[in-house]
């Protein structure tokens, strides 16, 4: 990996690191409600593998913890705080909220809040792809403790039988809010579960970005050459509580500790420090950059949008002015 | 009586039950270790151990099944679904198996079970973790809905659905986890059918359930206070089956009928009592019942446009005025 290429990505998971910092104290103000979940100490997992896939290009989609994949495909940051802050400049114009970010323009198809909910989606948009005779991807994030919803079952053998171009990856953080993986599932290593529909499959660490990024691209090669699904499991962990409402308490501290000395982002710039290529002056002045960034332009851009006009409230209900659902006599269907 | 959280009154009904009959069971997501998302487990698993007290899979369809499956060999499983927009992935052993099998099998089978779930809407938590989802569950043949509006509901309605031979489906409210109330210090058991006036009137009904139920009790008041009006608030605790008797007596009492829901009109329990209101009592109605609903939209996440979602104190004030000529 080129060095100007991993001090920009340095700079992207920093970039990630802070903003979801900053959402955490904009829910304690109370400028965002509802479920909060966040990103922090996950970061290698959506920038290394999308880093080797065309983000902007293909087409991802994942669960509730969706803010830095959004951004990482080319959403705005701005928007997707705005969204966050409920309003009408948000990246679902107020009526997603967290939980639910969408960027169609970049091809970030989603947060969804059902566990497991994106495992069929993701397919069928490699479906038609498929159809469409396209190169693009399909590429589809989620937890370790979705791997027990069943669409993860029917979906993995549909997408195998019918090699579809879908790279599940999956950001294994050894919970599902309270329950520690061993607790709920019979299998901890995820990887192995994709080798019962026959599709090739590899579990790497997730905190290592470079190794995200070379397990991805092999993994990404493999779906866009027209071999069929691949199933890239990382091991990575949460820094927070699972939501806002979550105390963690369930934890044990040595185990937090043992993970905290693995921070994605202290792995990088201690790799680029060393190698002479950063000082930690340099970044300390990039985290100032970022920070200023997100409270002058990304705050206040949200700050100051707009609220959504409840005369609006049924707006996106239905299609505007489908022809199709009115009578020919006023200009609809014949 | 004592005071109680309405947690802490599922809590205690769970509690005695497990104690008296080793056969119950409770599972769920991060109810044991975790003791639930609302605390309506806690302890429990202390107490009677992982056998008994099951931190499930995030696996809806299939924890339920299994409970169900367990029930038809007498085990008594009370099933939480942590959210009842999870629900959806549980229908299908909801609809097809446990509230099917008595009847299929010629009554050779039963599906004892008890499935809790919070839903409604909450603050801002978006469309996929909004769900208004009684309309859904109440109209499948076989399956009972309850829907507790207070901890001593929420305490007698769990217990007797336990002991009750069919499965019985509980609708919890996520926002009132926390109310406090009265529940009798014995032991009590509420009915699984009927109704129950929450406050006498003769000028007009207004028909609640859960969380409505406070709504309509809101809006009795003002009346009460401001108009010289006498609203009656009748609690359809039990939406399957819905109390047809107790809709007609009240019904026939004032002779004027709102009803008002937390979720969308369309096929919804206001449709349905309106339904049974004109089989009922057609002829004793002074004016045309209505329904105050939810706007038929999924539920936005921006604070403004959630607001406006919900029917308020306000509306219901000035529907009763309007049906009395007043407004
Ligand atoms: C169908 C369904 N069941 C339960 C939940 C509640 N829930 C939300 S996140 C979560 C844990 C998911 O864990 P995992 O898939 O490992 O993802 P992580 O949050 O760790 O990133 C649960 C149980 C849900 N959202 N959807
Ligand atoms: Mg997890």
């Amino acid at each position: 990996m080129e060095v100007s290429v991993k001090k920009r990505l340095l700079r992207e998971m920093l970039f990630a690191r802070r903003f979801e910092e900053r959402c955490y104290e904009a829910y304690v103000e109370r400028k965002i409600g509802g479920f909060l979940h966040l990103y922090p100490g996950e970061e290698a997992c959506a920038h290394g593998v999308l880093e080797a896939a065309r983000p902007g290009r293909d087409y991802v989609i994942t669960g509730y913890r969706d803010h830095v994949h959004a951004i990482k495909c080319g959403a705005d940051p701005k928007e997707v705080m705005a969204e966050l802050y409920g309003k009408e400049t948000g990246s679902s114009k107020g009526r997603g909220g967290s939980m639910h970010i969408f960027d169609a323009a970049h091809r970030f198809m989603g947060g969804y809040a059902l566990v497991g909910g994106p495992f069929p989606l993701a397919a069928g948009m490699a479906k038609a792809i498929q159809m469409k005779g396209d190169d693009d991807i399909a590429i589809c994030f989620l937890g370790d403790a979705a791997n027990n919803q069943g669409t993860f079952h029917e979906s993995l053998n549909m997408a195998a039988l019918w090699k579809l171009p879908v790279l599940y990856v999956c950001e294994n953080n050894l919970y599902g809010i309270g329950t520690r993986i061993d607790r709920s599932t019979a299998v901890i290593d995820q990887y192995k579960r994709a080798c019962g529909y026959n599709m090739p499959a590899r579990q790497v660490d997730g905190q290592d970005i470079e190794i995200v990024y070379e397990a991805a691209r092999e993994a990404v090669d493999h779906v866009r050459s027209g071999k069929g699904p691949y199933f890239l499991e990382l091991m990575t962990y949460r820094y927070r509580g699972h939501s806002m409402s979550d105390s963690n308490a369930y934890r044990q501290k040595d185990e937090e500790r043992v993970w905290g000395n693995r921070d994605p982002i202290v792995i990088l710039r201690d790799r680029l420090v060393e190698a002479g290529e950063l000082t930690l002056e340099d970044f300390k002045n990039l985290d100032t950059e970022i920070l200023e960034e997100i409270e002058n332009e990304i705050i206040k851009f949200s700050e100051e949008s707009p609220d959504p006009n409840p005369a609006e409230l049924d707006k996106y209900v239905f299609a505007d002015n489908d022809p199709w659902v009115r009578p020919a006599a006023n200009g609809g269907a014949k | 009586m004592s005071q109680m959280m309405f947690w802490e009154a599922v809590r205690r009904a769970h509690d005695e039950e497990m104690a008296r009959d080793p056969l119950v069971i409770c599972m769920g997501e991060d109810i044991g270790v975790v003791g639930g998302t609302y605390k309506a487990t806690t302890g429990l698993y202390d107490k009677y151990g992982p056998e008994r007290v099951m931190d499930t899979p995030i696996s809806e369809n299939g924890f339920t099944g299994l409970a169900i499956g367990a029930s038809f060999l007498g085990v008594r499983p009370i099933v939480e679904i942590m959210s009842v927009n999870f629900a959806w992935l549980a229908m299908d052993q909801i609809f097809n198996s446990a509230a099917k099998v008595r009847y299929m099998s010629g009554g050779q089978l039963e599906a004892p079970i008890v499935v809790r779930s919070p839903g409604g809407t909450a603050h801002q938590l978006g469309a996929q973790h909004s769900a208004r989802m009684e309309k859904v569950f109440m109209g499948i043949a076989g399956l009972r809905v309850v829907t507790p509006s207070n901890p001593r509901q929420a305490y007698g309605l769990l217990k007797s659905a336990i002991r009750c031979n069919d499965p019985v489906f509980i609708n919890e409210h996520e926002l009132m986890y926390n109310m406090k109330g009265e529940v009798p210090d014995e032991e009590y058991f509420h009915p699984l059918e009927g109704s129950e006036i929450a406050r006498e009137g003769r000028d007009v009904t207004l028909f609640g359930y859960n969380v409505s139920v406070h709504w309509c009790l809101a809006a009795a008041e003002v009346l009460a206070s401001q108009h010289g009006i006498q609203a009656e608030v009748v609690d359809l605790y039990s939406l399957a089956p819905l109390d047809r008797a107790g809709i007609k007596a009240s019904v026939s009492k004032t002779h004027r009928a709102i009803i008002v829901e937390e979720a969308e009109a369309p096929v919804g329990v206001g449709s349905e009592v309106m339904a049974i209101i004109n089989e009922e009592c057609f002829f004793e109605l002074d004016a045309a019942p209505v329904r105050l609903s939810a706007a038929n939209v999924p539920i936005p996440y921006a604070h403004v446009l959630e607001k406006a979602v919900m029917p308020k104190t306000d509306d219901i004030v000035k529907t009763v005025l309007k049906m009395l000529g007043r407004g």
